[in-house]
């Protein structure tokens, strides 16, 4: 790394940092722009990198919401009394209850989702091409059908965290910056897998998966860790959405297939499939569109959506960085 | 627990609730046969998993719908749905299919899935998220004392379904145009030399798969109930009955899409209805991972 590219990134770092300060009023905006960020890489990691295009990662995002708010909640109460309806007397945390479970419950949702990815790995990754697109959407929308008929966490009335305790404006700041912190380890994390040998082994997986193995290259345990790692941060954006949102319920929140789950997908296409920025940069260009047609086309907003899914798709699929490789073959990659 | 073995024990102690079961699941799985039919053929022809399939289904449905809210006799609407799905599945074969003809797989489900988002809002914007059916004024049929009841509507239905079918499949055997589709699905390339326009073919196959799922749905509105986001469980039943059943395999899909139906009515009643979504996925999984196993024997025999 040179001095110029440590410049940059000292002044990105810096920028994330005060970014709430400088545009005060649109703190969730910017937090929920993390998350897309934090999604699509993971997606990419799988999609991009190892050639798995999964439709079902939003698996690990309700997974992660749902784990984060039985442990929390269960370190204080019982949870299937707490979900009861009308037992709000139950709904109080001390502020020192509700830190030490947001972060246990947190890392819990993350290590919980690396189990969840390498036993549901261990069966789906047998799959080749549409057929494990197919199959990890089947396990997404199964497993939010499961949860949604189980009463014990709440059913389809899903389940409410205690609020924030505390000044409204700093609890806001609170997830921004959990949200912003998860997103920066892990892109830093990413660089420097990337540039390891694992990374090239699961580009070799990507490019020919019989020739890899023939290599040597041991390919599921490859899978697996790769999905594990990618769920491991899923779950935990997913356990930190869960407080932000404080009421979630399992089919249009948590387990929402046809919203974040395929977001994910088309932010990575739009920056561009198995690069490291493309992701990011497909993050704050989906979220933008995305913000201006809520305000421009509302009523429409998911009508356009859904075209820009499509057009992305056909006409734009080598997405940004994509575009820029074949406008300048000879600039050096970020 | 108790009361999934309480429901259980019925289908024991009582053998007529299996008929009733049974009946129920083999009407509704001939639809759902029917939109796997138009999966596989799209499938076979111009290699394109359309996850849209459902929602052509539902919006075929509110077009039935529609049309007898206006004062048409519901019947009428099935050839009407036949006829606007078949243009409604041409203008999406021009503007986005045909160019995701040629792509990776994953590209076209990607596509499609867009699509299936799009029809959904739209036809919730137009229609709202209300569930909808048509209620037909025939007489309800009572056998076993009335322990089963089989209303006259839904074997209206199952007839018009198999009728259909039948019609299709005269024609993909009989007709010039029959005879190119599957000419194409056995080489594209051959077709073409042949002077087989497969461009057309293409078009004409994806606005005839439409057209079916239109048919399902119309019919599946004056039996059952349809909303606007009830499309991919549709488009999930179709995967899971051509994934089963492979493509190309006539008997094999009408058989998996009646087992579907069965599997899915026995589902919900001994689990409770919320479970028969969840039933119909995990019979997607089920299948997928017996085709997995059955595919690495294969593999390993070749070492």
């Amino acid at each position: 790394m040179n001095t110029k590219n440590i410049i940059f990134y000292v002044a990105l770092l810096v920028l994330t940092a005060i970014a709430p300060f400088l545009f005060p009023d649109f703190r969730t905006q910017l937090a929920t722009l993390w998350l897309m960020i934090v999604v699509a890489m993971t997606w990419d990691m799988t999609g991009g990198q190892m050639g798995y295009n999964s439709l079902g990662n939003i698996l690990f995002y309700g997974t992660g919401m749902y784990v984060a708010a039985v442990i929390s909640i269960g370190m204080v109460h019982d949870v299937g009394a707490y979900t009861d309806a009308g037992r709000l007397e139950l709904m109080t945390f001390t502020e020192r209850q509700y830190f030490v479970g947001a972060i246990v419950g947190i890392i819990g949702a993350g290590l919980f989702c690396s189990v969840t990815a390498i036993v549901v790995g261990y069966v789906t990754f047998g799959l080749r091409g549409p057929y494990f697109a197919i199959g990890t959407l089947g396990v997404a929308i199964a497993a939010g059908e499961l949860v949604s008929n189980w009463g014990w966490i709440g059913g389809g009335q899903g389940i409410s965290l205690p609020v924030y305790p505390g000044n409204f404006d700093v609890g806001k700041l609170f997830f921004y910056y959990l949200f912003a912190g998860t997103g920066v380890v892990l892109f830093m994390f990413l660089k420097w897998l990337y540039s390891t040998r694992f990374g090239a082994a699961i580009n070799a997986i990507r490019d020919d998966e019989e020739k890899a193995e023939a290599m040597g290259i041991h390919t599921m345990r490859y899978k697996l860790t790769t999905w594990a790692m990618a769920a491991f941060f899923v779950g935990i954006v997913g356990g930190i959405s869960g407080f932000q949102l404080i009421h979630f319920e399992p089919l249009e929140t948590a387990y929402q297939t046809t919203n974040l789950g395929i977001f994910m997908v088309v932010c990575v296409l739009l920056g561009g499939k198995g690069t490291l920025w493309g992701p990011v940069i497909g993050a704050i260009l989906f979220h933008f569109i995305k913000e201006v047609t809520w305000n421009y086309f509302l009523g429409w907003q998911w009508v356009a959506l859904g075209a820009l899914i499509v057009v992305t798709v056909v006409y734009f699929q080598d997405g940004v960085m994509g575009w820029l490789a074949h406008r300048k073959p000879q600039s050096p990659r970020l | 627990m108790d009361q999934i073995l309480g429901n259980l024990s019925l289908l024991f102690e009582f053998p007529v609730v299996n008929v009733k079961i049974i009946l129920d699941g083999v009407m509704i799985g001939a639809l759902f046969a029917l939109a796997a039919y138009g999966l596989a053929l799209v499938w076979g022809v111009m290699n394109v998993k359309n996850l849209a399939q459902g929602d052509f289904v539902i919006t075929g449905g509110y077009v039935a719908w529609w049309l007898s809210g206006q004062g048409l006799p519901p019947l009428l609407g099935v050839p009407i749905a036949f006829v606007v799905l078949w243009g409604i599945g041409w203008v999406i074969y021009k503007l986005v299919i045909s160019r995701v003809i040629e792509r990776d797989l994953f590209t076209s489900l990607l596509a499609t899935f867009g699509l299936a988002i799009m029809i959904a809002q739209l036809l919730n914007l137009m229609f709202g998220s209300d569930t909808q059916s048509i209620q037909l004024k025939y007489d309800t049929l009572y056998f076993f004392d009335g322990f089963v009841d089989v209303p006259i509507a839904k074997l209206i239905g199952v007839l018009m379904a198999i009728s259909l079918a039948a019609a299709v499949i005269i024609f993909m055997k009989t007709s010039r145009m029959g005879q190119a589709i599957r000419a194409t699905a056995q080489d594209a390339r051959a077709a073409r030399v042949l002077g087989i326009d497969t461009d057309k073919v293409y078009a004409f196959t994806f606005s005839l798969n439409s057209a079916i799922c239109g048919a399902a749905g119309a019919i599946i509105v004056m039996v059952w109930v349809i909303q606007p986001f009830y499309g991919i469980s549709y488009s999930i039943r179709a995967f899971v009955i051509v994934t089963a059943a492979g493509l190309g395999n006539l008997p094999g899909v009408i058989a998996a899409g009646l087992g579907i139906g069965v599997a899915e009515q026995y589902g919900a009643h001994i689990f409770g209805i919320g479970y028969q979504q969840a039933v119909a996925v995990l019979l997607l999984l089920l299948v997928l991972m017996i085709r997995m196993l059955q595919q690495r024997r294969m593999r390993q025999s070749l070492k």
